[in-house]
């Protein structure tokens, strides 16, 4: 497709990591923020192009990963209801709750259905006026104006049967979150550019002047991925700490304004935990007062939730960037995307998804010495 | 971009992706005519690219390292060729060449 291919340019990528291999001269970690960003680097080995000390940490931008455990529980429990259609993006649907996932309640009779837009739930709701549709709003500011137009529409249609369970998570309060923490040791971070295709990118220069680490707006194709880190390593290197923007065809400083206006008017700023990370202060969006009526925790009132995860599970650890998939125990083993124990596993753009689909079997200390391994042979 | 309605007081408009054609919500990016490239996430179109700037970025990264590469001696040539045999792969999917290259 025209203005994809282009950007995966195989001698150009080469000519890019030769320029990063000569710009860096000491061992830097930096942060890729989304996991689309995460699967694109897995897919094209953008890591091991990389020099050695330049290490990539995956961050906690996989919005199925990051829903709170509470809240797929309560997505269960209401589609399990009769009476309701129970719609959401296909990869909800795998993600495991306490007790079961989408799927099951599907199994089990409930009306769960994959849409491809929140549009197509409203219609559904249309369509199906004596049931309850309750669309499953997850996702980073790039899904959030989807989310908020479906019930602005559903407002102004007087739409009564629709209704949004929302887990809207914002990238710059995870960031802020990130950099606090006092183990953390990333030092600079790929912005993910889809998500300031919406938003723009003005909300980051206050955060790269406050914790003086560099930021570049970055695409999702290897040339784009790479351009990000070897700008980034450029700025490290300088002892820079400044907002780029290498993604330039698709995001503006100033963002989308017209989606900007309607989630203002939509959502509001709150609170939200983080599966695997826990709570982050003002880190979501959730209904403003005058959409609250379309909110499926205020409809449904589901209560006695006890929520608990898989003690195998390490994915927090692998959402914070602590350790990289391959190194937990179950990896592989008791966890598969067929099999999964934790989020990150299920998604699309969840890392331990991106490990395994692309056969990244071992840790990265393995991977080194492996490499190492090698490379005494050729020598010999 | 290829063609452009309203539907239930939406900008809606046919999009198509290499060869599916899908309707998407154009309400968010009133300035896409037919022919425009957009990014389209979950049925809505929400960035239109531009065009110019795609092409002048391109045209950087292409020139990027050529001048070091018609800089190095014959011997530093040889050198990277022995471990780097340029790909002809067109979209780089063959990245093996390249991973190996720079290991």
């Amino acid at each position: 497709m025209k203005y994809l291919t282009e950007f995966r340019n195989g001698e150009i990528a080469q000519r890019m990591a030769r320029e990063i291999h000569s710009v860096a001269t000491r061992p830097w970690k930096i942060m890729e923020v989304c996991g689309g960003q995460t699967h694109s680097i897995i897919k094209n080995g953008i890591d091991q192009m990389l020099p050695a000390g330049i290490e990539m940490i995956h961050g906690p931008g996989c919005p199925v990963c990051v829903t709170p455990l509470e809240l797929i529980d309560k997505a269960l429990a209401i589609a399990a209801q009769p009476d309701v259609i129970f719609c959401s993006f296909g990869d909800m649907l795998r993600v495991p709750g306490t007790e079961g996932d989408l799927f099951q309640v599907k199994g089990a009779g409930g009306d769960v259905r994959v849409v491809y837009s929140p549009l197509d739930a409203v219609e559904l709701a249309v369509k199906n006026p004596g049931k309850q549709i309750v669309f499953f709003g997850v996702g980073f500011e790039t899904t959030a104006p989807a989310n908020a137009m479906s019930v602005a529409v559903a407002k102004r249609r007087g739409i009564k049967n629709f209704s949004l369970l929302v887990s809207h998570v914002l990238v710059p309060p995870a960031i802020s979150a990130i950099l606090d923490s006092p183990g953390n040791t990333v030092q600079g971070f790929l912005l993910a550019g889809h998500v300031c295709s919406v938003m723009g990118y003005w909300e980051y220069p206050p955060l790269a002047a406050k914790y003086k680490v560099p930021m570049v707006v970055t695409g999702f194709e290897p040339l784009d991925l790479l351009d990000g880190i070897r700008r980034t390593v450029i700025q490290l290197e300088a002892g820079r700490h400044e907002v780029e923007n290498a993604y330039e065809r698709i995001v503006t400083f100033e963002g989308n304004r017209p989606a900007q206006k309607l989630l203002a008017e939509v959502f509001e700023v709150t609170d939200r935990a983080w599966r695997g990370i826990g709570m982050i202060p003002k880190s979501g969006w959730r209904l403003s007062a005058d959409y609250r009526a379309f909110d499926a925790e205020e409809r449904f009132h589901i209560t006695g939730i006890h929520t608990e995860e898989s003690p195998l599970c390490h994915s927090g650890d692998v959402l914070r960037g602590v350790i990289k998939p391959a190194q937990c125990p179950a990896f592989g083993k008791e966890c598969t995307p067929r099999h999964p124990l934790g989020a990150t596993m299920v998604s699309s753009e969840g890392a331990c998804a991106a490990y395994f689909n692309y056969g990244r079997f071992l840790s990265a200390e393995e991977l080194a010495s492996a490499g190492s391994a090698l490379s005494g042979v050729t020598n010999e | 971009m290829e063609e452009i309605l309203t539907e239930g007081g939406l900008r809606v408009g046919w999009v198509d992706f290499g060869g599916i054609r899908k309707k998407v919500c154009l309400d968010y990016v009133p300035e896409v005519v037919v022919g425009d490239y957009t990014i389209v996430h979950v049925g809505f179109a929400l960035s239109k690219i531009d065009e110019e700037t795609a092409l002048q970025t391109l045209e950087d990264f292409r020139a990027m390292g050529v001048l070091d590469q018609e800089l190095e001696s014959e011997e530093e040539a040889f050198a990277r060729a022995a471990v780097a045999p340029q790909s002809s792969c067109p979209d780089g999917s063959c990245s093996t060449g390249v991973q190996k290259a720079v290991h």
